[in-house]
């Protein structure tokens, strides 16, 4: 290999250099950049992060882009949080979160992705980009896209949360809405990725894209002083995170930067659209494709494309993967914000009710390192909570009506349980 | 009775750049057995070392996924459009 990385089929081994291409033409199955780590043993170390920029291009060395060339994108390098509160409602103890429901510049992880995949589409000439989307990686790519003058095409369910769809037109992105869910979307994507020389950050781009869902792995490590966690709890909707942090553990230990040790990875998906979790559970990764519902549409994706490798993953790794209600969807998303003040979306409530099924069922250990990955914001889905909280009627500005209202409050709450209680909290031995 | 067929970009290299056949295939199988007859190129690259079509390769009837169909179950009617769409993944670890 003489480029720093390479575009190989990961089934059949054909190389294809450096090229937007996402299909192998001889088996037809999905390409991957492979890096040379050779090349990047002297560039990637502790020393050359340390002195990178506070965002996840501090990792580039490892990510598909030139070396010339300048971030304009900067995202990621999100908090990883303790959760202590969480994890005494949870019967956790040493609980992290991976907090990129504040990942700049549109709060979700897409952020990371879509800065790889525009700075290949760039390089690649394209002056249109595109992507079909449950929502965060349109607000992804309108945001990045604007930034950088590139024309936008982006293919949505008609039905997406308004939230998400505001926040892709504010950009002054083309949106397109489907009549259909995302399976269609995607179907039509790859249609006119066929048709059109545009680049789609999910299908001729998405190998690099990708990638960049490994900055995520990379600043785990770091921010937990260069070492592995015990245990991975992630999302999954076309299941590419999980393997894509799994895969910067890897490339971590292969250069020296952390020590090997084993990571056991687990999947989150809601119940109405679960075909990895299904597949996990029957110990396959064989996916039955599934007609999505559920209200976290972030992760209704009923046929995902590496949904086969999450599950080859999870497996291998010793873990396991689960799937939440809606009710306990809602009910998680509120406790994460009552006990660490985070607000996420849907998404997070399935990864957090999951993580908390995890902790009940004994398949984690309360003392084991754990990070959850909280990948979106609440304010983006904040229909799902329609109707969850009752406004008090307006008291006048004064003291004796504020003292009143305090009593009232204080009566009300002595009228309650004493705490609510969190999805899979019932199973808490 | 004939359905319109429409190939990916993909298949372009084994099928001298024909992107769309009409068939008169009745199912799924005969259907595979068509575009196999017409483009014998494209035989070894659609099916793995077990015979079978390899699993990155999806059919779709009328934007629907054959699977949720019956898969070979399902017959094939006058005026269908079958689209065939290799999986996009970004790869495994």
């Amino acid at each position: 290999m003489t480029a720093a990385y390479d575009l190989c089929c990961r089934e059949c081994g054909k190389s294809y250099g450096v090229q937007p291409l996402s299909i192998c033409d001889e088996c037809f199955s999905p390409l991957e950049v492979v890096f040379d780590l050779e090349y990047a043993r002297t560039r990637f170390t502790r020393q050359a992060i340390s002195l990178g920029p506070l965002n996840m291009w501090r990792y580039r060395a490892l990510l598909p882009v030139s070396d010339t060339y300048e971030p304009e994108t900067p995202a990621g390098f999100t908090p990883l949080m303790q959760a202590p509160r969480l994890g005494a409602r949870i019967g956790a103890r040493n609980l992290f979160l991976k907090n990129d429901a504040v990942c700049l510049p549109t709060l979700s992880f897409k952020d990371r992705v879509v800065a790889v995949a525009l700075a290949n589409a760039q390089a690649f000439g394209f002056d249109t980009v595109g992507c079909s989307s449950t929502g965060n990686l349109a607000n992804a790519v309108a945001a990045g896209a604007a930034r950088l003058g590139l024309k936008t095409f982006i293919l949505v369910p008609s039905d997406l949360e308004p939230a998400k769809i505001l926040n892709t037109q504010v950009y002054g992105a083309t949106l397109v809405r489907i009549d259909g869910n995302y399976d269609h979307c995607n179907r039509l994507c790859s249609q006119i990725a066929d048709r059109y020389n545009w680049g789609f950050v999910n299908v001729n781009l998405r190998p690099y894209y990708a990638e960049g869902s490994k900055t995520v792995g990379f600043e785990i490590a770091e921010q937990l002083g260069w070492r592995l966690p015990d245990n991975i709890a992630c999302p999954m909707a076309g299941g590419s995170l999980i393997t894509k942090i799994r895969k910067a553990f890897s490339e971590l230990v292969a250069l020296g930067l952390v020590e090997d040790k084993p990571v056991k990875f687990f999947g989150a998906q809601a119940t109405g659209c679960s075909p990895i979790s299904l597949a996990v559970k029957n110990d396959t990764d064989i996916i039955e494709p599934q007609r999505p519902n559920t209200i976290a549409r972030s992760l209704a994706i009923g046929n995902p494309a590496d949904g086969p490798y999450a599950s080859r993953a999870i497996r291998a790794s010793g873990g396991w993967a689960e799937d939440v209600s809606d009710v306990e969807i809602v009910s998680a998303i509120q406790e994460l914000a009552e006990t660490e003040g985070i607000f996420t979306e849907t998404a997070g409530g399935v990864t957090t009710a999951v993580t908390a099924r995890l902790y009940a069922h004994g398949r984690i250990h309360p003392d084991e390192l754990t990070v959850a990955c909280i990948t979106g914001n609440g304010l983006k889905t904040t229909d799902c909570l329609h109707g969850a909280y009752k406004q008090t009627e307006a008291i006048r500005p004064r003291l004796s009506d504020f003292e009143a209202f305090v009593e009232e409050q204080n009566a009300t709450n002595l009228e309650l349980s004493p705490a609510l209680s969190l999805a899979g909290d019932s199973h808490v031995r | 009775m004939s359905v319109k067929v429409l190939l990916p970009n993909a298949f372009q290299k084994h099928t001298n750049n024909v992107r769309e056949i009409a068939s008169t295939a009745a199912n799924l199988s005969e259907l595979v057995t068509d575009i196999e007859g017409r483009f014998p190129a494209l035989r070894q690259h659609l099916r793995g070392e077990d015979g079978q079509i390899r699993r990155f390769i999806n059919f779709y009837v009328n934007e629907e996924d054959i699977r949720f169909l019956g898969n070979d179950k399902y017959s094939f009617k006058e005026g269908d459009e079958v689209l065939v769409i290799p999986s996009i993944a970004g790869g495994c670890a």
